[in-house]
């Protein structure tokens, strides 16, 4: 059946990102030292994430509430951030 | 003859003959609304600018702009517009983000005659459903105190599950008498009153539980009524009178500020970006970086799809902060350092509440 076929055709375009589960350590610099993330989740967005982390705690320091943990809660993502000597350690895990 | 306006659907997915496939089939329900169809997640949202829609139908695997952004891009700017995604990527995670982000319906591409029928039936039901301003999503066109008339008018034996944001309530009927109610550490007509105080949530009926104690014993119209008019007299007593935020007889912050372990509290609203502060001791630069650190942390969201922002809680050696955002106005707390996360957070959850009522 023609029309059936047709609605039966799974996944036309190209893959949907998914949220990944693992974690990452950035040295001071932001440069990535150690990451357990499936290589399909883009390392833009790993940059992204450890680039806001460190600002944000640098931030904090400057607005005089000085920061060792940071967890961002997302309706389908936790992101917890952990400082390290100036870098961080990274955990994601999706809900 | 019928004066009602026919609804409009639109309908997205990057298949242009799924697209045309689709059109046909909706063209067919009994509503006769009007397709509109996009296959591109620009396209869409240029049209959803254009004119005021009923349903948007998304696909979620698209390229360029997938589903999962346009919907964070369209639950933004139309909170009211009915969203449903239709797709062949069959994927819980893909199914929870699309149902965090707010969606009414997650359906799987119909492949058979009988799943043809049953999309029709659910966009039909979608689409009966009016939209309005507030109420309960599950029956959106009642008021909790409709629901709870249905129930003791049906007779009913059952337990009805109210969510309000994190807070929850349950209100316990059998046959048709209002037995029971709890909220957090409510119980009772208390915890009753408290539930109806509520202007929007989720509602859920769940199976009876027969071995339930009476507490209630007044009748639910009494209590109704009883309600409506605690709500009308304070309703009555809101602004209006001396207008002076954060200078009145008692700040609206300082009376969030009474749980335990709460060392400052900043409110800022987003249209002018004033803060209001309570205990803070450098105010203007905290509430600048809870505005900025909001915001980038919502910006790296969306550019990930991970839903919404719910809060954001920082631990330190000097006090731990958390942080959320709604309704167009932020709120940081800090708390004092000897407080566990799991407390930190207990109580932010119970603060916001207060806030947002």
């Amino acid at each position: 059946m023609g029309l059936l076929n047709l609605l039966s055709r799974r996944g036309s375009g190209p893959g949907l990102m998914r949220l990944p589960t693992g974690s990452f350590t950035l040295d001071p610099s932001g440069r990535i030292v150690a990451s357990t993330l499936p290589r399909s989740f883009p390392a833009v967005h790993v940059q992204q994430i450890g680039a806001l982390v460190l600002a944000t705690f640098r931030s904090a320091r400057e607005a005089q509430i000085p920061l060792t943990e940071l967890i961002a809660d997302y309706a389908a993502l936790r992101l917890t951030a952990r400082e390290l000597r100036g870098g961080a350690i990274i955990f994601l895990a999706p809900r | 003859m019928s004066t009602r306006t026919r609804h409009k659907i639109l309908l997205l997915d990057d298949d242009h003959e799924l697209v045309e496939l689709y059109r046909e089939m909706l063209g067919r329900l009994p509503s006769q609304p009007e397709i509109f169809t996009a296959t591109s997640g620009a396209r869409a949202i240029a049209l959803l600018e254009s004119r005021s829609f009923s349903l948007l139908i998304s696909d979620l695997n698209m390229p360029k702009m997938d589903g999962l952004q346009v919907l964070t891009i369209v639950r933004r700017k139309y909170p009211q517009l009915r969203t449903a995604v239709m797709t062949s990527v069959v994927d819980a995670q893909f199914r929870t983000r699309a149902y965090a982000m707010g969606i009414d319906l997650f359906l799987e591409k119909p492949n058979t005659g009988q799943e043809i029928n049953f999309f029709i039936d659910c966009i039909e039901s979608l689409l009966d459903r009016e939209t309005d301003t507030g109420g309960f999503r599950g029956v959106q066109s009642k008021s909790l105190v409709d629901i709870i008339q249905l129930e003791c008018l049906s007779q009913s034996s059952s337990v009805l599950k109210v969510t309000n944001g994190a807070l929850a309530g349950r209100v316990w009927f059998k046959n048709g008498d209002l037995i029971d109610a709890e909220t957090q550490e409510l119980k009772g007509e208390p915890a009753f009153r408290k539930i109806l105080s509520w202007k929007t949530g989720n509602f859920e009926i769940l199976p009876a539980e027969p071995e339930r104690n009476r507490t209630i014993f007044n009748s639910y119209q009494g209590l109704l009524l009883e309600s409506a008019q605690a709500l009308d007299e304070a309703k009555g007593r809101l602004p209006g009178g001396d207008g002076a935020s954060g200078v009145a007889a008692e700040s609206p912050l300082a009376s969030l500020a009474r749980f335990n372990g709460v060392e400052f509290i900043i409110s800022i609203s987003g249209a002018d970006q004033k803060f209001d502060s309570w205990s803070a001791e450098n105010p203007e630069q905290v509430s600048q970086w809870v505005r900025q650190t909001i915001q980038r942390f919502r910006s790296l969201g969306d550019s990930f799809q991970a839903g919404e922002l719910n809060q954001l809680e920082g631990l330190g050696p000097q006090c731990h902060v958390a942080m959320v955002s709604k309704a167009n106005a932020d709120l940081c707390v800090g708390f004092h350092r000897s407080l566990s996360q799991d407390l930190v957070r207990d109580t932010m959850s119970k603060i916001v509440n207060q806030w947002d009522s």
